[in-house]
């Protein structure tokens, strides 16, 4: 690509306030929320929607496709900017209330009848009455944004519009005026730990790769974010990318570097090709490649598609798989700090790692370091799912309770069921029951609890959920995800995973032997999970046993219902529990016979069905198949078979 | 937004890759199962020559990552989520009843090839969790029932 001079000049004047950046001011303005969960939600087809009744009504506007703003539970999102007015954010805007928006709106500047959510704040215009701030709104008003400033609020591929909002600024300035130990010693001022799960302080990795003398080192962005229920990552490369770059070339600055990768999921095509517009964007404009605003700092980047795999998130597997080898982590040291990529040195943290960069530069390391707790500073964004009632993506600042964010940000539990469990930091974490939900958030408490900060996933279950389950179900994901190199984490995982089985299976049909297995199993798991603790050889083996030991700490009773009574309390696990047909609602249509796997069900045509409990191997086919309804699962009071 | 050209061929993939780096494996099957649809056994030959690696290697790398297949997928690809939020919110049943419904188990192509079932942790979109993909469009917030219907869409 290379440089295009007339475009460097261009950003060159923005950055050193010679111009400034404003979009048109006397036309209206249209923000879709179009993340990949917008989209997922409809927001292409809303958009089809506004464009085609701008038009019908002959009205001029700019669209504006930007990420997420974090409220998903009511995306599509999309805002409208008119001349004049502060932006006003509207909720769940399908088809038809896409056009009413241009209609009621855009056209005729009333808001009636339309599902506004909230309105900016702006200096240049007057507030509109009756409708609230946003950050004033229940969802927002907890929340501190620092690394999402810009996700969903600016155009995330305008080098122009990221500037204007301070980016590359600080940057500009301490690549002419800081020397690289400057840089370091404020990342190390500011506290800033790793946020891809170690919480590893960044400046110390920083320096332990500075202080080598090599003259090829690299940088390297960790963005697999394998863990299944967290999109931190994903929300931030889709909203800000700049920012992450900016942080990545910071890095790159401090420790000596003149390459970086970014290694992202392939699962994030669309993070991925706002990244490449980036990066064009900026070699274009002479802030990546060589000499960088005409200094001696030459950096340049490429995109490494991850292809599925989540050991492939640690870092020496990472830097495996970049090489193009299998991904298989090695014993540590040498750290990657001393031999990393192709045995030159490396650093390697995580997008939200990076994305705290820019702001420790911009706001002062003192004043980055006031936020948050004596041991973790800053701000830890959440992806919050599960059975709350606002999903989505929030930032917090450290210290704020679990139970805030459960109850207050996400609005507690749907459908006013109970609390059981939130699970946190993924495969590798643990569940904090109901007890624990005034712990702070930082790194040292949800260690004491059995958990672990993670990615930043935090999926919340109610009283329906079984929690030897999920434990089960992250066994499951781990044993299909070790990568198999040592036998404590390949064969360890497997057996765990036979045992959890077993338990969450029925003994119905089991022979004396199984069932004697099974209980022997429940004797051997403690230890197993131990041994695989201390003797695996990567994180993923030696966090493998999390899940399963914090909730046999918190969720005992459970698994002994499961074990002694055959019993699953939700009445989720498969085999323990009984369905049984409702003889008013039955119509006699045959359906549930037909699609019972195990012969267990009876009945002629027209005439009221039946379920034989013996044969029933509980696998709801019955369910799911009834036309009316007639078939319903029994929660309470399931026979006892041992 | 940048204007890469499609290759045609697995020789123009090839060429894209001039220097013929170990660490350009990955990228070269991405690009094949992009084009086919899969990584043939064809294609590992030829990658081995270009690459001047064994066939065991590209193997070895081919079947270590979940997202490269071997074999060649039906008309329609259903991804079903297997991710946290999606399981809390019964995806195994989900996956369950869909494996019952085509008579195939995860991974499988059924006999008249029109579905292939695949099972992904997390696509991102947890917040309507469960969520399935067929061809690229989401469907969230679902339940078993809805699954016949959905199926239907897709000839
Ligand atoms: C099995 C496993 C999976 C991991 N997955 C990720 C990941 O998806 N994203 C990430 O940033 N770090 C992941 N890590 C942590 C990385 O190894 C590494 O510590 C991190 O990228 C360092 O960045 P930080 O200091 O900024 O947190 C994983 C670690 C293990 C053991
Ligand atoms: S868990 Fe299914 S989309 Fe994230």
């Amino acid at each position: 690509m290379g440089v295009n001079t007339e475009y460097k000049n261009h950003i060159k004047a923005l950055l050193e306030n010679n111009t400034t950046f404003s979009r048109s001011a006397d036309k209206p303005v249209i923000f879709v929320g179009a993340g990949t969960c917008g989209l997922a939600c409809g927001a292409a087809s809303s958009e089809e929607a506004i464009k085609s009744a701008l038009e019908s009504n002959g009205i001029d506007a700019e669209i504006i496709d930007v990420g997420c703003v974090g409220y998903c539970e009511v995306e599509p999102i999309v805002d409208v900017k008119l001349p004049g007015k502060p932006r006003v954010t509207f909720f769940q805007v399908d088809n038809s209330q896409a056009k009413q928006i241009v209609e009621t709106y855009i056209k005729n500047g009333s808001l009636e009848g339309l599902n506004v959510l909230a309105q900016y704040k702006d200096e240049t215009a007057e507030p509109i009455e009756g409708v609230e701030e946003i950050n004033q709104i229940t969802f927002f008003k907890k929340q501190m944004k620092i690394v999402l400033e810009n996700c969903g609020v600016i155009n995330p591929t305008s080098l122009e519009e990221y500037i204007s909002r301070g980016g590359f600024k600080s940057f500009a300035r301490l690549l002419k005026e800081y020397t690289p130990e400057r840089v370091i010693d404020d990342v190390l001022k500011s506290g800033l730990r790793g946020r891809g799960g170690g919480g590893f302080p960044t400046g110390k990795k920083w320096q332990f790769a500075a202080v080598q003398k090599n003259p090829h080192k690299y940088v390297i962005c960790n963005a697999d974010e394998g863990d299944p229920g967290a999109f931190m990552d994903r929300s931030v490369l889709e909203g800000d990318p700049y920012r992450v770059i900016e942080g990545m070339m910071t890095a790159g600055f401090a420790i000596g570097a003149d390459a970086g990768y970014v290694y992202i999921r392939a699962e994030y095509p669309l993070a991925i090709a706002h990244l490449e517009e980036a990066m064009d964007k900026l070699e274009q404009a002479g802030l990546l490649g060589d000499n960088i605003l005409d200094t001696d700092f030459s950096f340049k980047l490429k995109i490494k598609k991850g292809a599925g795999a989540f050991v492939c998130g640690e870092e020496t597997a990472l830097i495996a798989s970049i090489e193009g080898k299998r991904g298989m982590p090695r014993y540590r040291p040498p750290y990657p700090a001393v031999s990393g990529l192709w045995g030159y040195p490396t650093i390697i943290n995580n997008v939200e790692t990076y994305a705290n960069i820019p702001s420790i530069f911009r706001m002062g390391a003192e004043n980055f370091a006031k936020i948050g707790t004596a041991g973790s500073k800053g701000t830890k964004v959440f992806a919050l799912s599960g059975n709350i009632k606002n999903n989505g993506l929030v930032e917090v600042p450290m210290g704020i309770t679990l139970r805030e964010i459960i109850f207050d940000i996400a609005g507690g539990i749907a459908k006013e069921k109970k609390y059981k469990a939130v699970q946190i930091g993924g495969p590798s974490g643990g569940c904090i029951p109901e007890q624990h939900l005034d712990i702070s958030i930082d790194y040292e408490s949800l260690k004491q609890v059995g958990a672990m900060m993670g990615s930043g996933g935090l999926v919340v279950m109610d009283e329906d959920a079984c929690m030897v389950d999920v434990a089960r179900y992250f066994m499951d994901f781990i044993q299909k995800e070790s990568c198999g190199k040592c036998i404590p984490c390949r064969e360890g995982t497997k057996r765990l995973l036979e045992i959890l089985t077993r338990i969450t299976t029925s003994a119905k049909f089991m022979s004396e032997m199984e069932r004697l297995e099974r209980f022997g199993g429940i004797v051997y798991m403690n230890r197993l999970a131990q041994s695989i603790k201390d003797t695996a050889l990567c994180g993923l083996g030696q966090t493998a046993a999390n899940p399963v030991l914090s909730t046999l700490k918190y969720f005992k009773d459970e698994y002994e219902e499961h074990i002694y009574n055959n019993r699953c309390p939700a009445g989720l696990c498969s085999g323990m529990t009984d369905y049984k047909i409702i003889a008013e609602k039955c119509r006699g249509c045959g359906l549930c016979k037909i699609k019972c796997p195990n012969n267990a069900i009876v009945g002629e045509r027209k005439h009221v069905h039946y379920i034989i409990a013996d044969r029933c191997i509980g696998c709801g086919a019955c369910h799911v198949a009834c036309k009316f309804d007639a078939v319903e699962q029994v929660k309470e009071g399931v026979a006892s078979e041992n | 937004m940048k204007l890469k050209e499609t290759p045609q061929n697995i020789e123009e993939i090839l060429g894209n890759y001039p220097q013929k780096l170990r660490s350009d494996l990955i990228p070269i099957l991405q690009d094949v199962q992009e084009l086919q649809g899969y990584i043939s056994q064809d294609a590992i030959k030829q990658i081995s020559g270009y690459l001047d690696l064994p066939t065991s290697k590209i193997f070895g790398v081919a079947t270590f990552y979940n997202q490269f297949r071997l074999n060649p997928p039906g008309r329609h690809l259903v991804q079903v989520c297997r991710g946290t939020a999606c399981h809390v919110k019964g995806s195994a049943k989900l996956l369950e009843s869909l494996e019952r419904e085509l008579g195939i188990k995860a991974a499988q192509t059924t006999k008249d090839r029109r579905y292939t079932i695949e099972v992904v942790a997390c696509m991102g979109a947890c917040s309507i969790a469960p969520v399935i993909c067929v061809d690229g469009n989401y469907h969230g917030r679902l339940d078993v029932k809805d699954l016949p219907a959905i199926l239907e869409q897709y000839e």
